[in-house]
């Protein structure tokens, strides 16, 4: 189908894109478009003003500080594929990227994009939360950080207001000799996932786990951290029934169920992501050690 | 009705044009520029059939706007080669029966214009993986891949004698 009639605007800087969106009551921010313009193509959006940011300078780019990496919200998803420094600081989001649709829409989509459209099967913001990220949206009243924990409120909901848009994401660094674990099943490759499943773990000097991260994608309505699991594997050692036994904490969730994947089997590619992504993260930090 | 005016360059030839904001990318160029060679499918970013490149990189024309596009430089399948000379990659197709209605070729070919620009010397799993944005219901693939294969193959011979 063909989009419904929108007014199309491309600000120069973020301050003439916030006067436009506090302006119009009914305005989308348009970033990569490779979530949105389908959304509007299938009239499942219909706003009246798009506001076009792709050009606005200092909204993309990957930066480093001491101990996090600041991700820009116009950064190109196939920026993220390529970046040296992501690969070394950021591993998991090197592995989840390449689950990210295909690269005719990873060389447009955006990180930011990825985040605020919010999908449940969707790979960044996954990693968003197994990395405790944090996100900077901006509007005229200021800046305001989100722990990406409050950022989804509901399905395909993120925690921003009308006249608010991203603009940065900061993503912690983890211990340098961690390990980077990222699972999912999709019936044909590029294609939204059944169930993905992100971690992270760091060894302490005798092998055992020091630190844990464990996140699900896919079976809920928002990503979700497995903070019982984590507390379950913390300071003990990796011996495969441990970390095959962490599934179990799928058992809590009221698993999603719908025409094509039934919750039991969404559950079963669930299990299995979950136990190949901390098995791959397991296996990674022990080769760093 | 609000519309926008844009400049850019398609194929090499510079355009300036008056496109309504909901425009796509796909939608100009074969409604506006009468470049029927891109091919429009689902018009939701799944098959691929219209895969162009934007600034050298691929993109699917019914999830950019034209609006989006004013700027930058646009390539279609009218840029590869003619009837007469054609692509090595449109002969690799030809000769290896590549396609069969063709419906979903121009999106395939441009794909793996930026494949083979990327990556000269690609392995089979590569090519499947570049291909997986691009749906084919005619040929199961397999010709598509030996194809692309035997393509690399002689734009790497033509590299060297260039």
């Amino acid at each position: 189908m063909k989009p419904s009639p929108f007014t199309y605007h491309r600000p120069d800087s973020v301050g003439q894109a916030l006067e436009l969106l506090a302006a119009q009551p009914n305005a989308r921010i348009l970033a990569g478009g490779q979530s949105l313009m389908a959304m509007l193509n299938l009239r499942l959006a219909s706003p009246e003003h798009l506001i076009d940011i792709g050009r606005i300078p200092g909204l993309a780019g990957i930066s480093e500080e001491p101990d996090a990496i600041v991700i820009g919200a116009m950064t190109r998803q196939r920026d993220i594929e390529r970046s040296a420094l992501i690969a070394q600081h950021l591993p998991l989001l090197t592995q989840a990227i390449a689950h990210v649709g295909h690269q005719q829409t990873r060389n447009w989509g955006t990180v930011g994009g990825s985040l605020c459209h919010l999908d449940p099967t969707a790979e960044i913001p996954a990693v968003a939360m197994a990395c405790d990220a944090t996100l900077t949206v901006q509007s005229r009243r200021g800046l305001r950080v989100i722990a990406m924990a409050d950022f989804p409120l509901a399905m395909m909901t993120p925690n921003i207001e009308a006249d608010e848009m991203l603009v940065a994401i900061r993503f912690p660094k983890w211990p340098a000799k961690h390990g980077a674990g990222f699972a999912e099943f999709a019936r044909r490759h590029g294609d939204f996932s059944i169930a993905a499943a992100a971690a992270l773990v760091a060894l302490d000097t005798a092998g055992n786990i020091a630190r844990v991260s464990l996140t699900i994608s896919g079976v809920a309505p928002t990503p979700l951290r497995l903070a019982t699991a984590e507390q379950a594997l913390a300071g003990k050692s990796p011996t495969p029934a441990l970390l095959q036994g962490a599934a179990a904490a799928l058992d809590a969730i009221d698993v999603m169920d719908d025409p094509f994947y039934p919750a039991w089997y969404r559950k079963r590619i669930a299990t299995t992501v979950l136990g190949r992504a901390l098995i791959g993260a397991v296996n990674a930090a022990q080769e760093k050690a | 009705m609000s519309t926008h005016s844009v400049s850019l360059k398609i194929n090499g030839s510079s355009v300036t044009a008056e496109v309504e904001d909901r425009t796509s990318l796909a939608d100009f160029l074969r409604h506006g520029q009468r470049l029927t060679g891109t091919h429009l499918g689902c018009e939701h970013g799944v098959c691929g059939a219209c895969t162009v490149l934007v600034d050298g990189r691929t993109a699917r024309s019914c999830l950019m706007l034209a609006a989006q596009a004013d700027g930058r430089e646009v390539c279609t399948v009218e840029s590869l080669g003619s009837p007469e000379a054609l692509h090595p990659l449109q002969q690799a197709f030809w000769d290896h029966h590549g396609l069969q209605c063709g419906f979903c070729t121009s999106g395939i070919l441009m794909t793996l214009v930026e494949l083979l620009r990327e990556n000269a010397s690609p392995d089979e799993a590569t090519v499947r993986a570049a291909l997986s944005g691009n749906l084919c219901r005619c040929t199961g693939y397999q010709n598509i891949v030996a194809a692309a294969l035997d393509a690399a193959a002689q734009l790497r011979a033509l590299e060297k004698t260039a």
